[in-house]
């Protein structure tokens, strides 16, 4: 709405294109720059061994070779992955989470075993998975759906759980039945812990990724970091890692993008219109 | 004429404290009726059962059919606090009981009416106090109701805009002919707006009183006979016995 309008629009201050002008200069992209320039150094000098730490020159050729190859290919494997099973996971937390939350006899009934099964690691679920579905797709998106399942079940029950119960009352007083206070109210009013949650679930089904296919796949992020250490390639692995970051980073900004959004309405500390 | 609301006897419990007492009232058609009484005396939890928001009570709700006739939903509620859902605009809250159904022409006649014209695309983080009362006065008048149940609607609001909203009300109930039930702790507000003020008072509470304020609407706030009937309605509540402790029950 018109909390999302540009900057511009604004009436101007003394201090507001300062303030701009620092929100968008990438100043978090010194210290890195920093750090590459010392270790660029380091490896041409003969400080540190270029067979274990390549050179950053060196990585851009390397990302350069597999830009022009086979990374994106891996890309599309491990964000296909990655999306179908945080759907399936997200979308049975949601479900499961708001009746769990609406309804305490729901909650006495599985909270308890959801709590113990939270408890679990993801990752020791997998030999299970492996016996049970094999080593194909279905082992792995099972993983990664059950890894973003509990961060989304999580908070969308405390989102639930802690809708003000004045709002709930307006529209007991209209006369909704459950399923229309769950739809206008409760999962509206719960959307901020809500997208808390699919951010942390996000980055989950981004580590559940990886650990299925460290194991076992022929393509993936995860495959490229396998088959790094076998070859001896810490490039390899370099570029892998730095993949997974920008890939992270990249889904993480898009929910972030559409919580900025959604959540426009809220009238919070960190809202747009702060001073 | 018949009543449009109807409360017979009505009594309540919680745990094991009474609250109300046997309490009946009846609001015919054009009505205006204030419940004044101290706060914790119960007269939320009356217009709580009025407005059938707790089925938990003895006694009897009788609802006259008309309120149930028609599209129109009878009853509104316009509570202590604006209650807004802070996700919807200005408009969709106050078409919050049909969703993307609602009548946006009716929406935008009750924004003049409350004087928010232009303002239905607004949020409620960008509104005063005083204009989120108004846009929750135009939610409790969406469904077209023939009661409206104001629960001590005006007491978070400074003193101007308390009659500024105060006037809006007694002009809106004229406007639309719909019967007013007020719970209030403010003298002053009870004898101007209403025809009737039903005194609570005691534990567990009752009438202990009623007065008949017998004045045209529009009144003047400065009225001799406002005063007089204030001086009343002091005498009552202050008429209470007095407790071992020196406490007015």
């Amino acid at each position: 709405m018109t909390s999302q309008a540009q900057p511009a629009a604004r009436p101007a201050t003394v201090w507001r294109p300062a303030r701009h002008l620092l929100r968008f200069t990438p100043v978090g992209l010194v210290l890195p720059g920093v750090l590459l320039a010392v270790l660029e150094l380091a490896v041409s000098s003969g400080w540190i061994l270029g067979h274990l730490m390549p050179a950053p020159s060196e990585l851009l050729m390397t990302f350069r070779e597999l830009a022009a190859g086979p990374l994106w290919l891996h890309i599309a494997a491990s964000a296909q992955r990655v999306l179908l099973g945080f759907t399936v996971g997200a979308g049975l937390a949601i479900l499961l989470g708001t009746l769990v939350g609406m309804n305490r006899r729901l909650e006495a009934w599985l909270d308890p075993s959801f709590q113990a099964l939270r408890a679990v690691p993801g990752l020791a679920w997998v030999p299970l998975l492996l016996i049970w579905l094999g080593i194909d797709e279905t082992s792995k998106i099972t993983l990664i759906a059950i890894g973003s399942f509990f961060p989304v079940y999580m908070n969308m029950v405390a989102g639930v759980c802690n809708v003000d119960r004045k709002l709930v009352e307006v529209g007991s007083q209209l006369g909704f039945s459950q399923s229309t206070l769950m739809r206008r109210i409760m999962v509206p009013a719960a959307l901020p812990y809500l997208m808390t949650g699919l951010r942390n679930g996000l980055s989950m089904a981004w580590l559940c990724v990886v650990a299925a296919e460290l194991l076992a796949a022929t393509e993936g992020i995860g495959y490229l970091l396998t088959d790094g250490r076998e070859v001896s390639r810490p490039d390899l692995v370099l570029a892998a890692i730095i993949t997974l970051a920008l890939m992270g980073k990249l889904t993480d900004s898009l929910l972030k993008h559409a919580e900025g959004r959604l959540l426009g309405w809220r009238d919070s500390f960190n809202s747009e219109d702060r001073p | 004429m018949s009543a449009l609301l109807q409360l017979h006897k009505i009594s309540k419990t919680f745990a094991d404290r009474t609250v109300l007492d046997n309490v009946s009232l009846a609001l015919a058609p054009g009505e205006i009726i204030s419940l004044l009484g101290p706060s914790g005396c119960g007269k939320s939890t009356l217009l709580r059962i009025a407005a059938g928001l707790d089925p938990h009570f003895a006694g009897e709700l009788e609802r006259n059919p008309l309120l149930d006739f028609g599209n129109n939903s009878g009853l509104g509620v316009v509570y202590q606090e604006p209650r807004l859902m802070p996700w919807l605009t200005v408009a969709e809250n106050i078409g919050f009981a049909d969703g993307r159904k609602a009548d946006s022409k009716w929406i935008r006649q009750l924004l003049r009416d409350v004087g928010l014209e232009g303002r239905g695309s607004a949020l409620p983080k960008e509104l005063s106090g005083g204009m989120a009362q108004r846009v929750a006065i135009a939610r409790g008048l969406y469904g077209r109701p023939q009661v409206l149940l104001l629960d001590e609607p005006f007491s978070a609001v400074d003193a101007f805009t308390r009659m500024k909203l105060q006037d809006l009300i007694i002009a809106l109930a004229a406007q639309y002919d719909i019967s007013v039930l007020l719970v209030t702790h403010d003298l002053d507000e009870s004898v101007y707006l209403s025809d009737r003020v039903i005194i609570l008072g005691g534990t567990p509470s009752r009438i202990v009183a009623e007065l008949a304020v017998p004045l045209a609407q529009p009144r003047d706030r400065r009225a001799a006979e406002l005063a007089l009937l204030k001086g009343e309605a002091l005498t009552a509540l202050y008429q209470q016995p007095i407790d071992q402790y020196g406490i007015r029950k």
